[in-house]
Order: structure tokens, then sequence, then C-alpha cells
């Protein structure tokens, strides 16, 4: 084995283990229109969703599966809704933990309790507890199934990008594998190569924004406790194990634990097994029996490039952004990417949309990230002030919060992701339908909701769809179209009509709406859509 | 636009002024900034409105000589 190409983490499971590609004994570089370098979760969901759209992919990595250690464990509803689009849901809502309940305690005393109150009639909870290796496994799965149906689908383990030149209309890539290297060329690159990204220091790429002087430790443990599926966050926790603390279930009867450690510290002495064990201890009491599993010690950064696409290259998940974990932004930003970019690379590969849609990627998902950014830099200044005034008011927050209703919102153990509504995108068509809800303005995501047997999001095509609510839909209109009425899908009607008698709305193939309007209007659809493709300069 | 109220407005100055320093006479200096912090965010809750809070923060920073505004202020 090249011992350059050693593994640099262990793996929880062994997926795609080396294999020699025809590539490498061909006499001149292989052409692919895709190559996409990264097999984290958010390389496989892009190689997931670009094979079910016939889009031929080749995946590099530079391990044979998946690393282990749990991550990232929150997913959101918005994940679950983008892997349900792409049948790889099912497995990881199986699987994942539903909760709901957080508790905030300051010292020993429990400062107030929030429900996540997830409205009736979602397929998906608000969120699942479920360990990282799963969610790529569930995906991994999935391209596997994909490709028995005969997805254009290829991952090539011990695979890693050593370098890049740019030629006039594709990249040259130098590929190291077991067997020695060889080189591939590429129409698009999507870098999913994670927040060290080799391929953004290839190009020399900026990746501008705050550090924070703080580090915590992980300790998942495996027990059979009496702790309820909650979320529970100390601040200045009375068993004294750090700063501020966390206690979240996974499957498997695996709890994350989480201690803030403080900036100074002795990294290799606070991983020793004995001295995780004594903060563990001191939090769960002398009875609790209990296996550490594993422990990590991270520090974080908010932080973006300044652009994400880059001529051919896009960026996505951490390689383009990356958060602090509080508020579960990271894994699930990196999805909300990939349901983002693929569409547009496909429309623009087949020639059914200018090149320019992919810099609405950048445009849409540089926004999301920012709003991203702006929430866990403010739960981080929370969580760990940066200085004697900022940890004053935190303090006076907290000790405020237990007494007073009117504190409780300022105190922030972090913001749960939502969903990002593409507010200002240059795709979306004015509101026309402003008396109906704000959650379904152009921009946002289409919210789900009851419709026969299933849901709404499932009724969605692959393409562009249009949603009729009590009007009529020309039966000669190309899209495909559903029609509904407040009586046959009340939900429907509650969640997309509110004070509006009757609306049409355009949705993209990733469950965005693009415009909406009263009624059905051929004329202002084709430019609704010509808009949101990027076919049309703007009005005004 | 609701306007910041720098005129005139309590109804009790000197009794406001000497209870304010009396619920300080038994404190430490930190114990004292803590209340004040505690006291800032009652009152900023009771007023509420968002730009009346501005008004006050800017006319705080004013009269310290702090006229410039902070570097994150245009953040919204």
């Amino acid at each position: 084995m090249n011992a350059s190409l050693r593994d640099r983490y262990d793996l929880a499971f062994t997926l795609y283990p080396y294999a020699r590609s025809s590539d490498q004994d061909s006499a001149s570089p292989v052409r692919h229109p895709v190559v996409i370098v990264g097999g984290g979760p958010v390389g496989l969901a892009a190689a997931l969703d670009l094979g079910r759209m016939g889009v031929p992919v080749v995946v590099l990595d530079d391990h044979e599966g998946v690393g282990a250690g749990s991550r990232a464990i929150c997913f959101a509803k918005r994940t679950l809704e983008i892997c349900q689009r792409m049948e790889a849901a099912k497995p990881m809502l199986d699987k994942g933990i539903v909760w709901n309940i957080g508790k905030v305690f300051h010292d020993a005393g429990l400062l107030y309790e929030f429900n996540l109150l997830p409205e009736d009639g979602h397929r998906f909870p608000a969120f699942i507890n479920l360990q990282q290796p799963y969610f790529e496994k569930f995906l991994y799965d999935a391209i596997r199934t994909e490709q028995a149906k005969g997805a254009p689908i290829q991952i090539r383990g011990k695979n890693r990008v050593d370098a890049m030149s740019t030629e006039a209309d594709h990249s040259l890539l130098d590929i190291s594998t077991p067997d020695g290297g060889y080189q591939i060329k590429a129409d698009w690159i999507i870098a999913c190569d994670g927040a060290g990204s080799p391929i953004r220091s290839m190009l020399g790429l900026d990746f501008e924004g705050r550090v924070f002087q703080d580090n915590f430790l992980i300790a998942d443990v495996r027990m059979t406790a009496p702790f309820p599926t909650e979320r529970w966050f100390w601040f200045e926790p009375h068993f004294k194990s750090g700063d501020s603390a966390l206690l979240h279930k996974q499957p498997d009867d695996i709890w994350r634990i989480d201690f803030q450690l403080g900036w100074e510290i002795d990294r290799e002495k606070e991983l020793c097994p004995k001295n995780v064990r004594a903060r563990v201890d001191a939090m769960l009491g002398p009875d609790i029996d209990y296996e550490l599993v594993w422990t990590s010690i991270y520090t974080f950064q908010c932080r973006r490039m300044a652009k994400f696409r880059h001529e051919n290259v896009i960026f996505a998940g951490d390689s383009a952004h990356q958060v602090s974990p509080f508020g579960a932004r990271g894994a699930n930003s990196g999805i909300q990417d990939v349901d983002n970019l693929c569409w547009k690379l496909k429309m623009v590969l087949d020639g059914s949309a200018p090149e320019r849609l992919l810099d609405s990627y950048h445009t849409e998902r540089a926004h999301g990230a920012d709003e991203n950014i702006l929430n866990s830099t403010r739960s981080t200044d929370f969580i760990t002030p940066k200085s004697d005034i900022s940890k004053l008011f935190r303090n006076a927050v907290l000790s405020l919060s237990a007494d007073h209703a009117f504190a409780r919102p300022l105190v922030n153990s972090g913001r749960l992701s939502v969903p990002c509504v593409y507010d200002g995108s240059q795709l979306n068509t004015a509101d026309a339908l402003p008396d109906a809800p704000m959650r379904a303005r152009p921009g946002a995501p289409c919210p789900d909701a009851p419709l026969g047997d299933g849901f709404v999001l499932d009724r969605l095509s692959k393409g562009f769809s249009l949603l009729g609510i009590n009007t009529q839909i020309a039966s000669d209109e190309p899209l495909h179209s559903i029609s509904v009425t407040s009586k046959s899908a009340p939900d429907i009607a509650v969640r997309y009509l509110g004070d509006a008698q009757t609306g049409v709305y355009l949705i993209r193939p990733d469950q965005h709406v693009a415009g909406r309007w009263p009624t059905y209007d051929a004329q202002s659809i084709s430019r609704a859509l010509a808009m949101a493709t990027a076919q049309e300069a703007r009005d005004g | 636009m609701v306007k910041l109220i720098t005129t005139q407005n309590l109804s009790q100055p000197d009794d406001f002024y000497a209870e304010l320093l009396e619920n300080h006479n038994d404190l430490s200096t930190e114990d004292s900034h803590a209340l004040n912090a505690r006291l800032v965010l009652l009152l900023c809750n009771h007023i509420g409105d968002h730009e009346v809070l501005q008004q006050a923060l800017a006319a705080a920073r004013q009269s310290g000589g702090h006229s410039d505004l902070p570097s994150t202020a245009s953040r919204q």
C-alpha cells in the first residue's frame, strides 16, 4: 500500500474498497461531466441526487468508507425531506431518535424548558438524532439501490486528488491510488472535501471568518440510563465538569456529552480516559455504569468562502462554509447546498438553462451560510462570552430567566436549524399572493402537508411543478400539476392559502417556491419559469 | 418612529436616585455591576420598542464621548 495513502481516520463502515478503474489503464485521461471530491455526507448526497437525474458522476474519496465517530448528530426536518426526495430517508427515520423537549439549566437549577411542538401533518419530525456514520451509510445504501437500477454513479475509494489544473473548458485532476497515479478530466468539479478542503487550497482561495478561542470535549458514552430523550444543556453546571455541558441521546443507547473546557488546555491530558471519566462521573453521579465509545476535542470557527463557485469548480458543505456546532447547522446546511445545486447543474449540463443559473447557487446558499454564521456566532458569544462584560450580561440573562419569562428568549444555547428561505433571490418572482402565509412565500421551501394517503411533497416532480388550490390549471399546461381544494386537502389550504381564496404555486425541483398567484395564467407561469432558470434577466 | 424621552419623565427624581444608590450600598463592585446588568435588561424589556432602545444606546454612548457607532451596529 502506498504509504502516503494511509488512512487519516478510522472507519465506521468500509463501503467502497479500492478497486482498479479502467480509467487507470487509459492511454489518455478519460473525461467525465461531473467529479465529486469527497465522500462525506455532502459528496454522497450530491452523487445520489445527480445520479438519480441520470447525470454520470464519479466520487473520489481518499478513504474506503465512512469515518468513525458520531460527529453530526442532529438532522433537521428539511434534511429528511430532501433525503426523502432522494428515497433515502426511511432508514434514517427508522433508526433515528425523535426528540422535542429541551431543558436549560444554570448551576443546579432548571431555568426553563422548551418544546419544539411540531405541527401535525408533516411526514418528518423537527429533528432526529442519528450518528453521522449511519446518515452516510444510509445515503450510500440509497446509492447502491440507484446503481442497481442503472444510475451512473461511481465511487472510487482510496483515490486522492493531489493536483488540479484548469484548461479552457475542463479541469485535469492528478489522482493517487494504491496502484499509483492517474489522471482524469472533469467538466465540473463539486468540492465536498470538508472544512480543510484541499481543492480550495489548490486554487489558493480564501476562507475568512472568526476563530473562537474555546475547546469542547465530546464524550459519547454507552449506557442504559433513566434520562429522558431530551436535550439538556447546562450553563456553569454545578458538577463543575466544564463551563457548559450538554447531554443528548443518540440511537444504540449512546449519549452525546459535551463539556466546554476553555482555551488554555492540554489536549492530550484532557483526552486521557481517566480524566474524561472524572468529568462524566461528576455529571452522571456515582451509580451510573457507562462505557466510553468515542472522545474528541474540537475548536471551531465561523467562516465562509467569498464565492462558492469558481468557474467549473463548485464548493458545497464545510468546504464552502463552516459554523460552530450549536444549532445543528453544519451537515444540515451542506445537504441544503446539494438540494440547491444539483437540479441547476443538471439543467446546465442538458443545455436547458444558461451557466449563469449556477451563480444563483452561490447567491442563495451564501445567504443561507450567512444566516447560519450569524446565528451560530450569536450562540457562541452567549455560550463562550468573549469579555468580562459579555459574561456579566450573559449571567444577568441567566439569573433573570429563572424568574421572568421575558429573559428566556435571550438565553442562547443554540438556535436550532430552520430551513433557509431564499428571500431576495434573483430566481424568485415577486409575490402576487400576499394574503397567503409568509411561510410559503417565494424563496421558501414548501411546507409539507397531508394529501390523500401521503404528503404533498411526495407528489412534486423531479422538475418544476404547479400546485393549484381551489382553482383550475389549464389541461394543456406542460408542467407537472397538482390540483387540490380546501375540502380535499384542508392542511394545504391552511399552509398555502391562509386568508387567500385561491392560489397557484410554481415550485422548483428543490421544492422551494418560485412564485405564486391567485389564479392560473400561462404567461405569468412561463415568465416565472424563465426567471427561476436564469433565462431572463430580472425586471427592474 | 417613537422617540426616546430625554426630557424630565421621572415622577420622583430625588427619591428614585436615592433608591438606586441604596440598592447598591451593600454590594461589592462586582455584584453592583451584575445588578445593573439585570436592571438594564428588565428596563429594556419594559420599553420593548427596538427603535427606542437603539436611540437609548446611541444617547448613552454619546454622553460618554463614544459618539462613533460600534463596528457591529450596522449588522441587522
